[in-house]
């Protein structure tokens, strides 16, 4: 989870990794020395699919080490001399180690390789607040100081002995401590949480992904299966195979789950999505559909999709082709919608009755809205139906 | 197996000087064998098309891509031409349609597929209302006219029934519709654009 370790120990033992972790925090809490231990294993046993270790690689690294020795030993020196001639009493105590332990973790910085710089930005750096700015900064310190000044009072409460509160000096010093511990690495602690939670659902949202990816492939195992059963019967070959591109296809590059669309489309999109698959599974042709646009479907659209489906099932039915293209543009006053075959066509002045009859009713449907459709077409050329719809005008 | 099957429709009307299942090796055998037409697969291992179109297209600008795709998702398809191709085509295409398709390429014409069309108008879409700042009216927006054609385009008729429809000539078509790429390939339209940063392309 942080850096590691317990990861490698696990995988080193055979062990679960939870118990491992588990035993860590034990041991951690009982003894401080184990957070001592996980660094130095953290420094010592190579990164996965790394040869060196970070210990190795540091020492190793003649430029930092000159570096470090170079700009600290001086300062050091400095600092050393200075605190000394005034009287300073602490500093010198904890002065040289402080040093060496900059020392060390510049060396550490310098020879990281890029996860490990990973762990120490996303887990270490956040800890001290260094990644805040601005306002993000101003707070750090706030919080820092007041930390800092609650857990000397802590400290001072816990050390100085005697008066006649004595009873409830030691709990009010811990309590003190514990809020100081609370004030600094509070949001730190909230960060790793919050991290986990995301990871968790990043995780969920996967295995739901891979259950409709297992549906998918049974889909299409089922279709192979059955197109080999019915190979004497093209047609419903070519049905079969289309029908499962298009819920294929709809899944890998539109993200639509297999199944999901119901009888009831909200947009323009969805709806001819809808005819093309349900003219294509009945009457068996492609409809080829291009979309410019999209918009919410209401009482005018769905009558213009009504149209649009009657006008692809007459070109179906009549035009002799197993193809239909269907155009549709969604502009800002007027959605068009163009149906248009390349069959055998037919001339507008001698049409039979039941044909004359699809025209008028297509135009019927669409004059109740106030939108319009024409005909066009000619022997031997196919043909095309226009049908435009006004869109309502949204009230702004 | 899709190769051989694309071989097999274009039969003997074209001469196949070479074939690579991996950018790399396509590189190489173009940049070796330096063919009229290159019939390219977007979702090549190795890269892509896009990587194809990189290696080539500086050293051999003569060279025409035709390219390939299952997806026909807009990304791909913008993609790829910006890259360089001269077409865009799906592989369910019919055999003589994709001879044909060879042949305009070749002779140095766009193919636009009526899903190409509709993707190029989605994009330049709002072309009429004043351009917004930071966009050239000349690469940033298609004119009335080009408007027209891809529009019949996207409706499924030939370049001779549109020229038919709106009373030009077919070659006048062909011009229209290879502005139209020089725009879809120059534009810095932040439709076009945001596509090609997201794959960190740009």
């Amino acid at each position: 989870m942080l850096g590691g370790v317990c990861g490698a120990v696990s995988s080193a033992t055979g062990i679960d990794v939870t118990w491992v972790r588990i035993g860590f925090v034990l041991l951690a809490i009982a003894s401080g020395v184990m957070v001592f231990v996980y660094a130095m294993a953290w420094l010592l046993i190579p990164m996965e699919g790394e040869t060196g270790n970070i210990y190795s690689r540091a020492v190793s690294d003649r430029r930092g080490i000159r570096l470090v020795v170079a700009v600290l030993v001086p300062l050091l020196i400095a600092v050393q001399l200075i605190t000394s001639t005034l009287h300073v009493p602490f500093v010198g105590f904890i002065g040289w180690p402080t040093f060496l332990a900059i020392g060390v973790i510049i060396l550490i910085w310098r020879n990281a390789n890029e996860n490990e710089k990973a762990f120490i930005d996303n887990d270490v750096v956040p800890l001290f607040g260094a990644d805040t700015h601005g306002q993000g900064r101003h707070w750090l310190i706030a919080r820092v100081l007041v930390g800092a000044i609650v857990g000397a009072c802590g400290i001072a409460l816990l050390v100085m002995g005697h008066t006649t509160v004595a009873a409830l000096r030691p709990v009010g010093g811990a309590a003190l401590v514990v809020a100081a511990s609370v004030i600094i690495f509070g949001p730190w602690w909230l960060s790793l949480v919050r991290d986990l939670i995301a990871e968790r659902q990043a995780r969920a949202l996967a295995e739901e992904r891979a259950q409709m990816a297992a549906h998918v492939h049974d889909s299409v195992l089922q279709t192979l299966a059955l197109i080999q059963r019915s190979a004497d019967d093209p047609q419903n070959v070519v049905r079969l195979a289309r029908a499962q591109e298009r819920e294929l296809r709809a899944w890998l590059f539109e993200g639509r789950p297999p199944g999901a669309i119901g009888e009831d489309a909200t947009m323009l999109g969805e709806g001819v999505g809808l005819l093309q698959r349900q003219v294509e599974a009945d009457h068996g042709i492609a409809v080829q559909v291009v979309m410019v646009g999209d918009c919410e479907l209401d009482e005018a659209l769905r009558a213009l999709l009504d149209a649009a489906r009657e006008a692809t099932v007459n070109a179906a039915k009549w035009s002799g082709v197993d193809q239909v293209s269907l155009y549709a543009e969604v502009e800002a006053d007027t959605v068009m919608l163009y149906v248009r075959d390349r069959g055998c066509g037919f001339d507008p002045a001698a049409v039979p009755d039941d044909r004359q009859g699809i025209a008028q009713s297509i135009q019927a449907r669409m004059a109740r809205f106030g939108g319009t459709a024409v005909v066009r077409s000619a022997l031997g050329e196919g043909a095309e139906v226009q049908l435009s719809m006004p869109r309502r005008a949204r009230v702004k | 197996m899709f190769r051989a099957g694309v071989k097999a429709e274009l039969g003997d009307a074209v001469d196949v000087v070479g074939e690579a299942d991996e950018a790399e090796a396509a590189v190489e055998l173009i940049t070796e064998r330096v063919p009229d037409v290159v019939l390219l697969d977007v979702h090549l291992p190795g890269g892509g098309g896009h990587a194809v179109l990189r290696g080539v297209h500086p050293h051999h600008p003569e060279v025409q891509f035709l390219a390939l795709s299952v997806s026909d998702a807009p990304e791909d398809v913008i993609d790829v031409i910006r890259a360089g191709a001269r077409g865009y085509i799906t592989k369910t295409i019919s055999g003589p349609e994709l001879l044909q398709a060879v042949y305009r390429v070749a002779a140095g014409d766009a193919v636009f597929s009526p899903r190409l069309a509709g993707f190029v108008l989605d994009a330049f879409a709002h072309g009429d209302s004043p351009p917004a700042a930071g966009l050239d009216p000349e690469l940033d927006q298609l004119s009335p006219r080009e408007r027209e054609v891809l529009r019949l385009i996207a409706r499924g008729y030939t370049y001779k029934e549109v020229g038919r429809d709106l009373g030009i000539s077919a070659k006048t078509v062909e011009s229209h519709v290879s502005s139209v790429l020089r725009k879809l390939q120059l534009s810095t339209r932040h439709e076009l654009t945001r596509w090609a940063t997201d794959r960190r392309l740009v």
